[in-house]
């Protein structure tokens, strides 16, 4: 202890012997060591619950590779509305949204739908659709043979496109779902910034 | 907390005083600077509480501007939480828990005086952001994000700091709390035989440890997602919001527990004493406060019923939930078949202790109601979801805090407090405190949001109702400043007992208690000679 505070008046705390002085930095040690590892586990609890999410499938995600085809012959005549929801990320530049915004789908046959997409801006910008299912548990049932959420997108200044999707729900589909919600966010993934001799577009380029 | 003249030093001086509570590391001095600190937090975050329930009193927007309102609810939440109540209970924790297991002082003095002195400035700073540019903290007291990451103000930086530091502050606390009990008991104490209070906050300090770091690495996460580029909690980089939520839980489920246990602990060691019998069931007891802290760790789904999880998770938590119950339930039947056929006595810290059992019960009761996951879909979000924890809180860890403070004053300063003052604070108080938070579970149930600065028409009058009380409320607990400077400053001597039934080694030593106690440690158990007890601290 100090010797200033000694002046002021304070006695050091009386201990009973070396033995328990020792048992309480070890013990306060491990103590430590605990709060240190629980906060790295706050940080492993995001990778963990990704993978919890994963093997039970309950986040929403939709696989990130086409999926195959599965022919079926037979007509299960079991039909599921599946909607369609489009809106854009935080300072994305572009339009985009369904074609069409829900329709009644035989559960097993294949569909094709599309998004309408343009670019606003006055520079070449690449994105890339994050897609979300509710009910949660429908996502693993819902097939994509085909998706513009599989590759980043590119739009030049004032570009317009129609991008298809083409998928199928699974006989699998647990019963009590009716109603399908697929959802697309599309985020900026990067901009080219237009040089100073950059005149705005004239022309709209289609690929329609 | 007062005299102790003669450890002041003999320089005399504002440059002494300062030296002597900024360098102390005397458990009671500590615990007493704690125990102000949370009085002072309690008043600022008090005063917040004025302005919302001012901003309610009707219908339409009177005195304060919706983007000011945000920043009263999530200050009001914040400093109450981790400035008011969790400071009080360890404010207890180092006066109370070295004196009942016959320790001389905290087992890590200096590390104990930096915890308390790292608290006002994580303090200063989280209040200084009311003065800066976009305001305070607007997000709410769980800082969701996005709300606190993309949208957040840029004095969210400042709380993000704050929350760090006071985060430091707990668990060194806890720390040397969990090694007190462990090494410093008196020499043949079994853990067994410690006071519940010192049982209930072994438990707490262990709930610190493990859920505090994680509230420390969600808003280091949060910073990182802010400025360092990282996307933890933003979609567009790959991240989840709600991931945001599912760690904040993981910590805010442990955090609630944190806020009421020693509460139980306190309502364990005054019931006895004016029941005049052994506290029922000391084992179950202990029991079941490990099963509610090891339950706190698997329900903190329960928060988020709201955000579409599966139904079979949603089911999960909410059975893990309603289990909580079995255990707090054992806890309130002993408590009840202690005062059964007791001598019973009605002393303020009685009727606190009391009102502990009966509101929090009520609390618990709207908690029941909360984990029933299609109920909760009406709930959520709702004023009734006010009502509830306001009943745990409020009569639960404040009433314990105050009748802690009745309880043990006596010991601290020497001085009896005023009796009559205290029954007056205690119906006051408790009357106030019903008719604040009774009502919003009406408000709740009719579909009125919380943390909205208007309501509808509908709501008025249940809202006028609770802001009277309110009003009511704060006066009370300046009645309770006035009453406890009152009794340190004078007032019929305590006996060394205080209290005709009260038992544990802290009602040994001298009132007041002599700064240093227990120097060599107190025979255990207990021995009648008391006297000779009193003679060697």
């Amino acid at each position: 202890m100090p010797a200033k505070i000694k002046r002021l008046g304070f006695k050091p705390v009386q201990r009973m012997n070396r033995t328990t002085d020792n048992k309480i930095y070890r013990n306060a040690g491990l103590l430590g060591v605990l709060a240190i590892g629980m906060f790295g586990f706050a940080f492993g609890l995001v990778p963990l619950y990704e993978v919890f999410c994963e093997v039970t499938g309950i986040n929403g995600k939709t696989a990130e590779t086409a999926a195959k085809m599965v022919e079926t012959t037979v007509d299960s005549g079991r039909e599921v509305k599946v909607q369609f929801l489009g809106r854009v990320g935080n300072g994305m530049p572009w339009e985009f949204r369904p074609s069409t915004h829900e329709f009644d789908v035989t559960v097993g046959q294949a569909n094709v739908t599309e998004f309408y997409a343009r670019n606003r801006s006055a520079h070449t910008v690449i994105g890339q659709a994050v897609p979300s299912v509710s009910p949660g548990l429908a996502a693993e049932h819902l097939k994509k043979v085909e998706c513009f959420c599989f590759v980043q997108q590119t739009l030049e200044a004032g570009e317009e496109t129609y991008m298809p999707v083409k998928f199928y729900v699974s006989e699998d589909l647990p019963s009590d779902v009716q109603t399908i919600t697929l959802s697309y966010t599309m985020f900026k993934v990067s901009q080219q910034e237009p040089t100073s001799s950059n005149e705005p577009h004239v022309s709209l380029v289609s690929t329609i | 907390m007062v005299a102790h003249a003669e450890h002041v030093p003999h320089r005399s001086g504002l440059a002494a005083f300062i030296a002597r509570w900024t360098l102390t590391t005397n458990h009671k001095e500590i615990g007493s600077m704690y125990l102000w600190f949370a009085f002072t937090m309690f008043f600022i975050g008090g005063a917040l509480a004025m302005g919302i329930r001012l901003e309610l009193f009707m219908p339409g927007i009177q005195l304060i501007d919706p983007g000011f309102y945000n920043q009263f609810v999530t200050m009001h939440g914040l400093i109450m939480v981790f400035g008011a109540v969790m400071p009080a209970f360890v404010g207890l924790a180092n006066w109370q828990i070295p004196l009942m297991i016959g320790a001389p002082d905290m087992a890590l003095p200096r590390l104990n005086n930096f915890s308390f002195w790292i608290l006002p400035f994580a303090f200063t700073m989280l209040l200084s952001s009311f003065f800066m540019d976009g305001g305070a903290p607007n997000f709410g007291w769980t800082f969701y994000a996005p709300l606190s990451t993309t949208y957040g103000p840029d004095s969210t930086d400042f709380f993000i700091f704050g929350v760090h530091m006071m985060g430091i502050s707990s668990v060194l606390g806890a720390i040397n709390i969990m090694v007190t009990i462990f090494n410093l008991r008196a020499p043949g104490m079994k853990l067994m035989e410690m006071p519940l209070f010192v049982w209930t906050w072994l438990i707490t300090a262990f709930l610190l440890i493990t859920a505090m770091p994680v509230l420390a690495g969600v808003v280091t996460m949060m910073l990182t997602d802010r400025h360092f580029g990282t996307s933890f909690f933003s979609a567009d980089g790959g991240g989840d919001p709600l991931i945001f939520q599912h760690v904040f839980w993981f910590f805010g489920h442990p955090e609630v527990y944190i806020m009421i246990l020693p509460g139980f602990g306190i309502a364990s060691e005054i019931i006895p004493t004016f029941a005049r019998k052994k506290l029922f069931g000391y084992n179950s007891m202990v029991y079941a406060t490990a099963s509610i802290a090891f339950l706190s760790y698997i329900v903190w789904g329960h928060h988020m019923f709201a955000v579409g999880m599966p139904l079979w998770v949603e089911m999960t938590f909410m059975i893990c939930t309603m289990f909580i119950a079995v255990p707090t339930g054992v806890k309130v039947f002993n408590w009840t078949a202690t005062m059964w056929r007791g001598a019973m006595t009605f002393e303020t810290p009685m009727l606190f202790a009391i009102a502990f059992v009966v509101l929090f019960t009520i609390g618990g009761f709207s908690g029941l109601m909360l984990a029933i996951v299609p109920a909760d879909f009406q709930y959520h979000d709702t004023y009734f979801v006010v009502a509830h924890f306001h009943y745990t809180l409020y009569p639960g860890a404040i009433f314990g805090t105050m009748a802690a403070v009745y309880y043990w004053l006596p010991k601290w300063s020497g001085h009896m407090y005023d009796e009559r003052l205290g029954k007056i604070h205690f119906w006051t108080a408790t009357i106030a405190v019903n008719l604040t938070f009774f009502p919003m579970h009406f408000s709740g149930l009719a579909g009125m949001p919380r943390r909205i600065v208007d309501y509808s028409l509908q709501f008025a009058d249940f809202n006028m109702l609770s802001s009277i009380g309110a009003g009511l409320l704060g006066l009370t607990q300046l009645f309770f400043l006035y009453i406890v400077i009152k009794t340190i400053r004078g007032g019929k001597p305590a006996t060394d007992k205080v209290w005709e039934s009260a038992e544990g080694l802290e009602w040994t030593i001298p009132s007041p208690a002599p700064l240093h106690t227990f120097e060599t440690p107190p025979a255990w158990p207990i021995t009648d000679a008391r006297e000779d007890q009193a003679a060697r601290v």
